[in-house]
């Protein structure tokens, strides 16, 4: 066999699953339509507001509600020390917060 | 027959027997190239599958949080607040919520303390979420021990494990009772961590945080879009472990570059010379290189790219667990929902394929017009 011949069927067998994982994303979404609906559900009866990513510190495992300067409360020279700080930035500014 | 597809194929066969001749150096620069596809790839898969969750799941949160500040810090805020707040116009219904942290000195791991909204929970029984299950090693009917605030042990049962399907909200979750949480923490009476505030309209929850806000100035109203918007900066680039492997990324890519566009090694510019000695054009050439940078381009952003999806939604991002994991003892363990966004996909592919391509194209152009003895010369 040539071997552009061997590329192009590599290629075209590439290309064919990504596109039988755009499928599989479709589908699994379609089956985890309920699992989600009873997660929302939890977060309604419970009231939760954050996921549960970051059970480090305080204000990384509810980020939503916490200060944007949190990080930085305790003193003025304290730096953030929490590795998921690196990967969360702080909450945007709020529209009814006064302070920074 | 000598279509241009005829010519096409043969300029192909032609580039992958070039490729090939250099076999060792080839093999490791689509290895490093389709690694770094992959951890993009990786990570785009993953923050994509995340923010899609926190929409869908956080969509039902409170509508409004009302906490109340004191000396620039969250306090608790009194009950009396939300009868207020509860008289203003559009206000539906107002929720005291009691939940707060709680570090366990034997396993190094912090719980969140919740009192659910309906007492489904009896006094001196609890819910608790996977991960506290899976660190305390507890099942359900046995006893947890907690310490209360006043140093006295506090006994309860588990009545019940929250489905690991549910970790990524609940992992460090202790569901107990008011009076629990009473004893676990002694609040002055008629105080409560914060209010939960359900608007009837959804579009008046900026005027009603707006009215709680003149009412109350020692409080901070939050809004759902704002709890919401706060998982949409999860992973954003100005984060500091995103800046560093992008970082990373793009430094390759420009190394990448860097090798092609610095020129064609001596062999390669002999190879060039005598094709266009033998008769080829140099548009030919051109040709051959541009399907050199496709077949290594093209092939580490497919492979990478399936790789990438794997690791994420069958692997459940592996590789990425000890960064998100960081100092917490207790990290929920999830499988997220795939999601594919074709648009960054498409942004990816033309990042990564089309500037090597055009990177080898360049050099090879100056070579190509260069008279076929000269080069050959060289």
């Amino acid at each position: 066999m040539r071997k552009s011949s061997i590329f192009i069927i590599v290629t075209a067998v590439n290309i064919l699953l990504i596109g039988l994982l755009t499928v599989h994303a479709r589908y699994s979404q379609a089956m985890a339509a309920t699992a989600l609906r009873e997660r929302a559900e939890m977060v309604r009866t419970l009231q939760l507001t954050d996921l549960c990513l970051f059970t480090e510190a305080r204000y990384t495992r509810n980020p939503a509600m916490a200060d944007r300067f949190a990080p930085f409360q305790d003193h003025p020279g304290a730096m953030e020390h929490f590795p998921s700080g690196s990967l969360v930035t702080p909450p945007s500014k709020r529209i009814h917060e006064f302070s920074p | 027959m000598n279509s241009p597809l005829n010519r096409h194929t043969n300029i192909l066969d032609f580039a992958l027997s070039s490729l090939l001749r250099r076999k060792s150096k080839n093999l490791s620069l689509l290895v490093v190239y389709t690694l770094i596809v992959f951890v993009i790839a990786s990570l785009i898969f993953f923050v994509q599958a995340l923010k899609h969750e926190a929409a869908q799941t956080l969509a039902e949160a409170p509508d409004l949080v009302v906490q109340r500040m004191i000396a620039g810090r969250h306090d608790l805020i009194p009950a009396t607040y939300g009868e207020q707040i509860s008289a203003i116009r559009g206000v539906r219904s107002v929720t005291p919520r009691l939940w707060g942290y709680y570090y366990d000195q034997v396993f190094g791991a912090n719980y969140t303390l919740l009192v659910p909204e309906n007492g489904v929970v009896e006094p001196g029984s609890i819910m608790i979420g996977a991960g506290v299950a899976r660190n305390q090693r507890i099942k359900i009917d046995d006893m947890l021990t907690l310490k209360t605030s006043r140093n006295a042990p506090l006994l309860l049962t588990v009545q019940g494990i929250y489905p690991s399907s549910s970790e990524l909200i609940s992992s460090d979750l202790i569901v107990l009772s008011a009076e629990d949480f009473q004893e676990m923490f002694h609040l002055p009476p008629g105080q409560f961590t914060d209010l939960a505030v359900t608007v009837a309209n959804p579009r008046e929850q900026v005027t009603v945080a707006t009215k709680i806000a003149e009412l109350f100035p020692d409080t901070r109203p939050i809004l759902k879009s704002e709890m919401l918007r706060t998982y949409d900066s999860l992973f954003e680039w100005r984060g500091g472990m995103m800046v560093v492997i992008l970082a990373v990324a793009v430094l390759s890519f420009i190394i990448f570059a860097w090798d092609k566009a610095t020129g064609l090694s001596a062999e390669e510019r002999k190879e060039i010379g005598i094709l266009k000695s033998i008769g080829w054009e140099t548009s030919d050439v051109l040709q051959l290189k541009f399907w050199e940078g496709i077949v290594i381009s093209l092939t580490a952003f497919l492979v990478g790219v399936v790789l990438a999806y794997g690791h994420v939604f069958f692997f459940s991002a592996a590789l990425f667990e000890h960064a998100l994991k960081g100092w917490s003892v207790i990290y929920p363990q999830f499988r997220l929902i795939p999601v594919v966004d074709a648009y960054q996909l498409t942004v990816l592919f033309f990042l990564t394929v089309l500037p090597y391509t055009a990177a080898t194209i360049i050099p090879a152009w100056l070579a190509a017009t260069v008279p076929p003895d000269a080069a050959m010369r060289s």
